[in-house]
């Protein structure tokens, strides 16, 4: 099976091995993760006023590449199915907005395609059952924090990939996976997102209960699925560690970096030397490597 | 503290134009605050989300502009989630916010951006940010 798929700007470099990781456990799991042909950046955020039309013309473009190549599109960052997800929305639902912004896009698309994030797909598609029986190398024992933050869950209506408030499908995924999932009062609470260019303190501070928060309920590490979660969080570990008494760091890693684990990937081509808090510790004591 | 108020201020134009920009109906929101105590920021604000919409509801338009709640806001939509009206203060602030880039004023210099963030961020980041804070 081959699924096309959309990387966004961020997991085509500073997040490859999200990327790699992904498409490699595809493989793994039995289905192909086939790069659009042509792709351009999301935008990377979502507009909030509703007649700011000019923001929705960069994913109606991806959205409409991706018609051409079938009926699905999957991506792993956040905040890209959040963009293409809600735009795809106004695509198929809002005649008036459809026609403008296919006038400015130069194509026909209606909103045709199904956008699903890779965790819908090896919960609805593949089943994470399949999942399950596919791993090689559970990582039994590790306490984990799934960080959904914001843009995977908000707005419900629109996303629906979980419950907005009490979500399970990363849990579910850890479960499979062999990990034991931890439920921390801040997953669903933002990193600070691009406050990063001109509010550091702020997002020190968000990040730091994020970590602290999981920390404080067991995790030895935290999943992501967003690059700008990562980010905000690897660069706060120092500042949060010299703050908190108690708190010597946590490793936060993708959920797809956890899943190339489990299913027995080799352990040098899933990108661990990029993270600024080394997981291999914790592999070790768990006797997982 | 007194403020007076005015009807020409709370069915002034920019109050208009700021309801017709963000989609948002001003009077829906009956202050329950459920936005400010989920708001991850709230703490940051000069006004938090719940009295934004009182003072504007107030048409205290000028109050809210003068306040950096806009620029801090990082549109997680914490406050529209539990909004049991269905109010996205989110969408106001943001609509704050296009009253002011859309007039080609930077909040954020680009000149100003520290060289090391654009080298070592991620584009998302990046992006994100010109398109919250840059005109």
């Amino acid at each position: 099976m081959k699924i096309p798929y959309y990387p966004g700007c961020t997991l085509n470099t500073f997040a490859k091995s999200f990327d790699e990781s992904a498409r490699s456990s595809a493989l793994e799991i039995g289905f192909e993760m086939a790069e659009l042909k042509q792709w351009n950046c999301c935008g990377a955020t979502f507009p909030l006023t509703p007649d700011n039309l000019i923001a929705l013309s960069a994913p109606a473009k991806v959205l409409s590449n991706a018609g051409k190549e079938g009926d699905t599109l999957t991506t792993l960052c956040s905040v890209c199915y959040n963009v293409l997800k809600r735009t795809n929305k106004v695509m198929r639902d809002n005649r008036e907005k459809r026609s403008t912004i296919n006038g400015f896009i130069e194509e026909e698309y209606d909103g045709a395609v199904n956008v699903l994030h890779f965790l819908e797909v090896l919960r609805d598609k593949i089943g994470f059952d399949k999942v399950k029986a596919a791993v090689k190398r559970p990582l039994t024992g590790i306490k984990t924090g799934a960080y959904y933050g914001c843009m995977l869950l908000r707005p419900f209506e629109d996303m629906g990939i979980d419950n907005a408030e009490r979500p399970t499908v990363f849990e579910n995924l850890l479960k499979a996976l062999g990990a034991e999932p931890v439920e921390f009062p801040n997953r669903i609470e933002c990193c600070g997102a691009h406050l990063a260019m001109n509010n550091e303190e702020v997002v020190t501070k968000l990040s730091g209960n994020v970590m602290t928060s999981a920390v404080g309920s067991g995790a030895e590490l935290i999943v992501t699925s967003c690059p700008l979660c990562q980010y905000n969080l690897e660069k706060s570990q120092d500042k949060v560690a010299s703050r908190t008494p108690g708190y010597t760091g946590v490793p936060v890693i993708y959920f797809t970096q956890a899943l190339g684990l489990a299913l027995g990937q080799p352990i040098e081509t899933l990108g661990f030397e990029k993270n600024v808090t080394d997981v291999m510790p914790l592999l070790k004591k768990k006797g997982i490597v | 503290m007194k403020i007076k108020l005015a009807k020409e201020e709370i069915e002034s134009a920019s109050i208009h134009q700021l309801q017709r920009i963000s989609g948002e109906d001003l009077k829906k929101c009956y202050q329950c605050g459920n936005c400010s105590g989920g708001c991850p920021v709230s703490f940051e604000m000069d006004i938090a989300p719940s009295q934004v919409m009182r003072f504007l509801q107030l048409g205290k338009i000028e109050e809210v502009m003068k306040a950096n709640s806009m620029w801090v806001c990082v549109g997680c939509l914490q406050c529209y989630s539990r909004c049991p009206k269905g109010c996205s203060v989110a969408a106001v602030l943001e609509g704050l916010r296009q009253t002011v880039l859309r007039k080609g004023e930077d909040f954020e210099k680009i000149k100003e951006i520290p060289i090391p963030f654009l080298e070592k961020a991620p584009q998302q980041a990046i992006v994100c940010g010109f398109r919250k804070l840059v005109s």
